[in-house]
């Protein structure tokens, strides 16, 4: 991909506040990526970390409860998605840019059939008549590989099993030829042989269609089977960016070398222990000053306890955001890589 | 000397009734397990995988007595579990770790009562000595004794995991059953519990039946590992046998469809079963598994395999190795 290509969506300082009853907590603290076409890129994170909010935002969902900064700004092909209103919004959502959800059981109507709430949403966005809609509908069905598709238009969901609600998810997804997909965890309810299936499919889509796909997960194995890029966000801010095999073979901040390394190896034989990150993600109303992951970092220095890094470009091509990382070079950078130890 | 299992289920069955014929009568089951047969020594831990509705955790709870079996027989130290008079008997050595650590904590109890509890129910010392023994159990499973006097609300995830492990501690069982321990935990949460886990059986020598859908968590903390399909053990081997070696083409497929966590191995050969797991209402006739199998046949479809040796430190149930075994 030419570098002068702009990209297909431009997240820029996003920064939302959440005003709760105990004080405002930032659940998405000054975010900054974009998205080019027909690429697949993850957002990795421990609950907590602001992953699901920063989706909702670019789908300008849950707007009532999420406030912005001045500053933020989400350009989706050149247009600001959050100086839209509602009604120019809803042209987007769905048709432009459609998202998957975690649990398929919620997220679809259980009072409809499925064939009928796959082709509402082309109705509404394409102006075609409904028995249209429904041949289009069954076409999608048989896209995602749902078997016996014909009969199927028909059933409620409630007579599908979870891989399947996850296929007709991602067929009501498809319905208006959307240019990018967010997938928030969509195979996390499901068990691995169809997690398997489905990640089979976003890669089969991704490479047949050209449809770029958000890819939001704290699963790295799905991360290593799936994507193209990887961001990792910890208490709302990306601490690291990078090409997969960046941040699989070289991982550079502390808190994704100590995920990658905590994860219990499925070849080879077992470590007595694992590693881990010590203590827990920091409460989001009592953040630490400096370096949010200060208080889990074994590298931490007085420096980090007192300025918050930025991202920054390291030499070996990630862009971290980690004193130690970014200053002295082969400072934590010379320790056994964290994917060394997985594999 | 052959050592004697600490629990030994036999063909143990549990057929729920669904629906109900002319008169009431139940004519209709669905088999959630269908004939398990596992031995559990002291001191091991015996991973048992499977996908969704496989009979994982029917087994577990049938285990620890919260759900008694249809059919077969479950012995703890060579003794019926129904032969024990009271079944509160039992509960000193069997004892249950649940999924959830939100829902499996009384929201209204305070954290020292809630590990106390067990002790109470079983009349073991007195108000100060089990005081004593709670603030032994939370810094045994890395927490601080003034957490006792919190609510299980002011707990994260990871905190109240710590919290199910104390209390199943505190009668000090031989046995625990761990229904998905961490499936509910962010990754670096998970590894915390599982070096716990591990920590403790060193410690104190118990036996863990470690249920999960997590196959990577099952392999570092378990011994030996069960593979169920449909209410069935369909392979059971060591450890390093099931993952070096695996046989049942099953096996096989569950562990190729792990991602690897290597972004060069993306394009390896891998088994992508078809099709959903069949109905346990309606399981289909001969093995179970020919539905989806790759290497399924003709004869799949009317000979239901048995559990067999493959070799010294693995069963396994698929007509490819019955042949082998009678040859």
């Amino acid at each position: 991909m030419s570098e002068k290509e702009e990209p297909l969506l431009e997240v820029k300082d996003l920064e939302t506040f959440i005003p709760t009853s105990k004080g405002e907590i930032k659940p998405v603290n000054g975010v900054s990526f974009s998205i080019n076409k027909g690429e697949i890129v993850a957002l990795v994170g421990e609950s907590g970390s602001g992953k699901s909010v920063s989706s909702l935002s670019i789908m300008g969902l849950n707007a009532s409860a999420i406030q912005y900064s001045k500053d933020s700004s989400i350009a989706f092909k050149g247009k600001d998605l959050l100086k839209l209103k509602e009604k120019e919004m809803r042209k987007i959502r769905g048709n432009e840019v459609a998202m998957i959800f975690q649990d398929p059981m919620f997220s679809l109507n259980p009072v409809h059939p499925i064939g009928r709430q796959i082709a509402e949403s082309i109705v509404l966005h394409k102006k075609v008549k409904y028995k249209e809609a429904l041949v289009t509908a069954l076409d999608l069905l048989n896209k995602v590989g749902i078997p016996d598709a014909k009969r199927r238009l028909n059933d409620y969901p409630h007579q599908l099993s979870g891989g399947m609600r996850q296929r007709v998810m991602i067929a009501m997804a498809l319905a208006c030829d959307p240019q990018l997909i967010i997938a928030d965890e969509p195979t996390t309810a499901l068990d691995v042989t169809i997690q398997a299936q489905i990640l089979n499919l976003l890669r089969k889509l991704q490479q047949e269609s050209g449809i770029a796909i958000l890819l939001i997960t704290h699963d790295l194995g799905v991360v290593a089977e799936t994507a193209d890029r990887v961001l990792v966000m910890y208490c709302g801010k990306i601490v690291e960016e990078g090409t997969v095999e960046d941040i699989f073979e070289n991982p550079l901040h502390p808190y994704t070398r100590g995920l990658l390394a905590s994860v219990p190896a499925l070849y080879g034989p077992s470590k007595e222990k694992l590693d881990t990150i010590p203590g827990v993600v920091p409460n989001p109303l009592e953040l630490p000053k400096g370096c949010n992951f200060v208080t889990r970092c074994s590298y931490a220095t007085e420096k980090c306890s007192q300025n918050a890094p930025t991202l920054l470009e390291h030499p070996a091509g990630n862009m971290v955001a980690c004193w130690n990382a970014l200053e002295e070079e082969g400072g934590i950078g010379h320790y056994e890589t964290a994917a060394s130890s997985i594999t | 000397m052959k050592q004697q299992p600490l629990v030994s289920l036999k063909d143990i069955k549990k057929h729920f009734p669904v629906g109900s014929g002319l008169f009431g009568k139940k004519n209709h089951f669905v088999k959630a397990v269908d004939g398990v047969s596992l031995d559990i020594y002291p001191g091991e831990t015996v991973g048992l995988v499977g996908e969704s509705g496989c009979g994982k955790s029917t087994t577990g709870r049938m285990v620890v007595g919260l759900s008694d079996p249809t059919g077969g027989e479950i012995y703890f130290e060579g003794k019926k579990l129904n032969e024990y008079k009271a079944k509160k008997s039992l509960g000193k050595n069997l004892q249950m770790i649940f999924q959830d650590p939100y829902s499996s904590l009384n929201p209204r109890m305070t954290v020292a009562d809630i590990i106390a509890e067990p002790l109470v129910l079983h009349k073991v010392g007195t108000a100060s000595e089990r005081r004593k023994r709670v603030d032994e159990l939370l810094e045994r499973v890395g927490l601080a004794s003034y957490h006792g006097n919190r609510y299980p609300i002011e707990f994260s995830g990871g905190q109240r995991q710590r919290l199910g492990i104390a209390r199943a501690l505190a009668l000090q069982p031989k046995l625990i059953v761990c229904d998905e321990p961490v499936s509910a935990l962010d990754v670096s949460i998970q590894a915390q519990i599982l070096n716990l886990l591990k920590e403790i059986q060193n410690d104190m020598g118990l036996s863990y039946l470690f249920i999960a859908h997590g196959i990577q968590a099952v392999k570092h903390i378990s011994d030996k590992i069960a593979v169920m399909y449909l209410g069935k053990i369909i392979e059971f081997a060591n450890k390093e046998e099931l993952f070096e070696n695996p046989r049942h083409p099953y096996t096989k497929a569950l562990l190729s469809a792990v991602p690897h966590p290597d972004p060069k191995m993306r394009n390896r050969e891998r088994i992508i079963l078809t099709g959903d797991l069949p109905s346990p209402a309606n399981p289909p006739a001969g093995c179970s598994f020919h539905t989806r199998c790759p290497v399924a046949m003709e004869q799949c479809k009317r000979i239901d395999p048995n559990l067999l040796p493959t070799s010294k430190q693995s069963l396994t149930a698929c007509l490819l190795f019955e042949d082998k075994v009678a040859n």
